[in-house]
């Protein structure tokens, strides 16, 4: 074996690198297509088009439009760790979106009904969420648990309950002077909260309102960060986290092993669904440019939130710091996206997003074909060359 | 003379290694050749490359002097090339005609005309000896007849080459000198066979040329009548093999493990699998529990271990009842258990070998202190327990469990559930796919433990390693213990025919209630 080729296997052995080259080779061949279909839609204007999703729109205004682009990227990095949550305990949690709706909904009420808790509103707010999150993530792992119910099945069930309980209580709760508390009838969408109950910009003296100025952004886009730094704690450092992935790589072994696999699972849909009830918290809660926040229409329509998060989930192979970036990229070309709609739809994203959540899922092939490809190529030149 | 078959300088890789290192084999019309070799010594492999499903890297295969290309199996089964393969491909639900037909069905305006062709299969298998009945259904045929369907299967296809991999791994005694004597007429009329085994009694009956392979390459090719199993064993693993095990008198101590009036019922079929199943091992002995597969063996282990709750009985851990406990409790308190099915239960593949060798000790001290894991403690602990157990990794502690081979995987697994140190060690299918090599080494660890005064519950298909290790056998039938021998004073013939269920008290009781 000469040196090149125990170089190559050496680099093909180390997982974390091959799953790191395939994803990058999944986001070049991602962008390729979506340039071709550019191209093909509209010739003039896809090498400008194409610029946009590669960063051409953050030469102006930079400052606003990255503190956007973090903004942007937090729902998707948490709903992301959501997601990877249950993947790692093998589990997948299609119902991260309902998860995030009830989260939604708890904040939303702590956000106009508790304004007495003053400065820890906010606070307050997102634990509920989280809770309420995890409170809807106990159904589907219970059920698979206990009844041996598919969670995917499950968990979609669970989707359209959410999402029209919630619909239904905020149509109906009303305040003590018997008026609708969290739901405007002349604009047919929420109230927002209040003003005390938004996500602060400043974390421990770092204004990010002032780095950003003009932009949507608040500390969410730490607390994510923080959030997949605890994730990957309790995942790869906790007895417990030990058990959820070997309950992930193997049930039955994990089984074998003496590992309480019901609890684990229900205990993992728990806190995926906990995570996703954040999201949801953070969107509603948060205060945007000039505090004109985020409100919740009623349309009986699944939020695309936890959907999203799948992807993210995806294309990060559920590595918690992964995702991070991977949230931190789909935001970038949805960002392009949205500054390129004047010359191009910007459904162009969803389609590359899409190619490269295929194309990373088959690293597999990857790893082997081009290995080969690349060890014959060199012997037939070698062949040639004699 | 021309053989049919001739596969010279075959190499094939596979990423991390070389699967077939320039191979040359040739096959003579009318002969059965065996491929002898451990496991991962290229044997299927070869015969994959010539049943056209792997594709060599490079090397040439001749059929009767002509190179052939044979890209798929629809390739080779142009050529006249069949295979029996290790595990039958066979649709569960269709009959015995059908699943000889399928993929070759005689049709006429796309009806299949199945007389014919029935009369054609009878045919066949009046003349090659095959009995089958072609109406029943592959789900309730025994394992040797299935075998017998895939035979027709070849022969149906007129294959004249015709591959057997590992054939006589799931037969009883019987059917396997049943299989002997088909194998023997078939080359009498002309076929030639390709016979892949690492059983060395079965090529001494049965081969005419026996070709050794050993971790890719050709070591020589022999034949049978000029050879012994002994230089065939030195051959394959590359020196001398102790076939014997060499155990001291036995000493027995207390009971250790009690099964009293066991019954297990599979929630989902209803069947009844295990009938009222009693048995005790006591500390120091070995219990051998034989049987063909598929007779309630799985179940005994899973309801003892806890892996499946029992419909009914008690199951006596040092005198403590078990039945209602979980099986963390079990294996904290004095069960170990060595799983059938290492690559299910066994292994966390994708777990490194440190954290599958704690797999069953990961939550005491000091591998987790308040809950957290301890690494480093982990893996230290493992490098100890991996040398101690000469267990062979390419990273060591760290080492990706699914990269390594069989046998280092199951030495694994012994290493650690010796180490828990448990008075009860329950075994099953200790040596599954292993090769000579590995299991004189696990046997040896098997009998240290009976003679460190552990309590050692064997259930293994393997007739020999029964015979072999144990002080005392119980014969199951359909979830029965149908008789107690000993080891000394019996016979593989007298233990088939206990397993094969005709020698049953049972049976006989059942005739009798018959006749009057």
């Amino acid at each position: 074996m000469n040196r090149f080729e125990q170089t190559l296997r050496k680099i093909l052995s180390n997982r974390a690198l091959v799953n790191l080259l395939a994803t990058l080779i999944a986001i070049i061949i991602g962008i390729s297509i979506g340039f071709v279909i550019m191209l093909i839609a509209r010739p003039q204007q896809a090498t400008s088009g194409i610029r946009f999703l590669f960063g051409s729109w953050l030469s102006t205004n930079t400052p606003t439009r990255i503190g956007n682009w973090l903004y942007y990227a937090t729902s998707l990095i948490v709903m992301g760790l959501a997601v990877a949550f249950a993947f790692k305990t093998g589990l997948f949690n299609i119902g991260a979106t309902g998860q995030y709706t009830v989260g939604l909904f708890a904040a939303l009420y702590v956000g106009i009904a508790w304004t007495g808790l003053g400065r820890f509103q906010w606070v307050v707010g997102l634990i509920m969420a989280s809770l309420a999150g995890g409170f809807w993530g106990f159904f589907p792992g219970f059920l698979k648990s206990r009844f041996k119910v598919h969670e995917v099945i499950s968990s979609i069930m669970f989707n359209y309950i959410g999402m029209y309980l919630v619909n239904f209580l905020i149509s109906n709760i009303k305040n003590a002077s018997g008026q609708l508390l969290l739901f405007d009838h002349s604009y047919g969408r929420t109230y927002k909260v209040a003003t005390s109950a938004f996500i602060p910009r400043s974390f421990f003296g770092i204004d990010l309102s002032s780095i950003f100025p003009g932009s949507e952004i608040d500390i969410g886009i730490i607390l994510a960060i923080l959030l997949s730094v605890l994730v990957y704690f309790v995942l790869y450092r906790t007895k417990f986290g030990f058990e959820l992935r070997a309950c992930g790589f193997n049930r039955h072994a994990a089984q074998y092993s003496g590992i309480n696999e019901n609890r684990s699972i229900t205990l993992a849909m728990i806190i995926s669904g906990a995570l996703a009830g954040f999201g949801g918290g953070l969107f509603i809660l948060a205060g945007r440019v000039s505090n004109v926040g985020n409100i919740y229409k009623i349309v009986d329509v699944l939020l695309p939130e936890g959907f999203q998060g799948i992807s993210v989930a995806l294309l990060a192979l559920s590595n918690p710091f992964g995702i991070v970036f991977a949230g931190l990229f789909i935001s970038f070309i949805q960002r392009g996206g949205f500054y390129m709609q004047t010359l191009i739809k910007n459904e162009i994203v969803d389609i590359i997003v899409a190619v490269i959540i295929y194309t990373s899922a088959i690293s597999l092939i990857f790893q082997t074909r081009i290995a080969n490809w690349l060890l014959k190529t060199r012997s037939e030149k070698k062949k040639r060359g004699k | 003379m021309i053989p049919v078959i001739e596969m010279s300088n075959i190499t094939k890789r596979f990423p991390g290694i070389i699967a077939n290192d320039d191979i040359s084999i040739s096959l003579e019309k009318g002969e059965i050749h065996a491929l002898l070799g451990e496991n991962g010594a290229g044997k299927s492999t070869l015969v994959s490359i010539l049943f056209g499903m792997y594709k060599p890297e490079s090397g040439t295969i001749k059929k009767n002097g002509q190179i052939v290309n044979i890209k798929n199996p629809n390739d080779a089964n142009e050529l006249g090339i069949g295979m029996v393969h290790q595990h039958f491909k066979l649709v569960d639900v269709f009959t015995v005609l059908d699943n000889i037909l399928l993929g070759f069905e005689p049709t006429k305006l796309g009806f299949i005309n199945r007389k014919k062709a029935a009369a054609h299969i009878q045919a066949l298998s009046n003349r090659y000896g095959l009995a089958v009945d072609l109406k029943a259904k592959i789900e309730d045929i025994s394992v040797g007849m299935q075998q017998r369907v895939e035979i027709l299967k070849m022969l149906y296809r007129n294959n004249e080459i015709l591959i057997f991999d590992e054939p006589t791994a799931v037969l009883t005694p019987q059917e396997i000198v049943e299989l002997i004597k088909i194998m023997k007429g078939l080359v009498k009329e002309g076929k030639s066979i390709l016979f892949i085994s690492h059983k060395l009694n079965e090529i001494m009956a049965v081969a005419n040329r026996v070709t050794v392979l050993r971790k890719g390459k050709h070591i020589g090719t022999v034949n049978v009548k000029d050879t012994n199993k002994e230089q065939l064993s030195t051959m394959m693993v590359g020196r001398t093999v102790e076939f014997a095990v060499n155990k001291k008198p036995i000493e027995t101590g207390e009971v250790a493990l009690e099964v009293k009036n066991l019954n297990y019922t599979d929630p989902k079929t209803h069947k009844h699998i295990l009938k009222n199943v009693s048995f005790s091992v006591r500390k120091g002995e070995i219990l051998g529990i034989a049987g063909i597969e598929g007779n309630g063996q799985s179940e005994l282990a899973y309801t003892i271990t806890g892996l499946m709750r029992a419909s009914s009985g008690h199951i006596l851990l040092n005198g403590q009842p078990l039945e209602r406990r979980s099986i963390r409790y079990r294996n904290d308190n004095g069960l170990s258990h060595i799983p059938e099915d290492r690559h299910k239960y066994g292994l966390i593949l994708d777990y490194p070998l440190s954290y599958n060798l704690l797999l069953k000790k990961y939550h005491r001290k000091p591998f987790t202190k308040y809950g957290l894991i301890n690494y480093r403690a982990m893996s230290k602990y493992s490098e100890k327990l991996i040398e101690l157990f000469d267990v062979r990794t390419s990273q060591g502690a760290a080492t990706i469990s699914r990269s390594m081979s069989g046998g280092n995987q199951q030495k694994a697994i012994i290493a650690r559930e010796i180490d828990v140190d448990s008075d009860v060690l329950i075994a099953v299918q200790l040596t599954r796919g292993l090769d000579v090599g590995a299991i004189e080494y696990i046997y040896k660890r098997i009998v240290e433990q009976r003679d460190r005064g552990k309590a050692v519950l064997l259930i293994s298909l393997e007739l020999d390693e029964v015979l072999d290790l144990s002080d005392r056998i119980n014969v199951i039938y359909e979830g029965e213990i149908v008789t107690e021998l000993d080891p000394k004073k019996t016979n593989p013939t007298e233990i088939g025919l206990y397993m094969a269920g005709s020698n049953s008290q049972r049976k006989h009781l059942d005739e009798a209630n018959k006749q009057s």
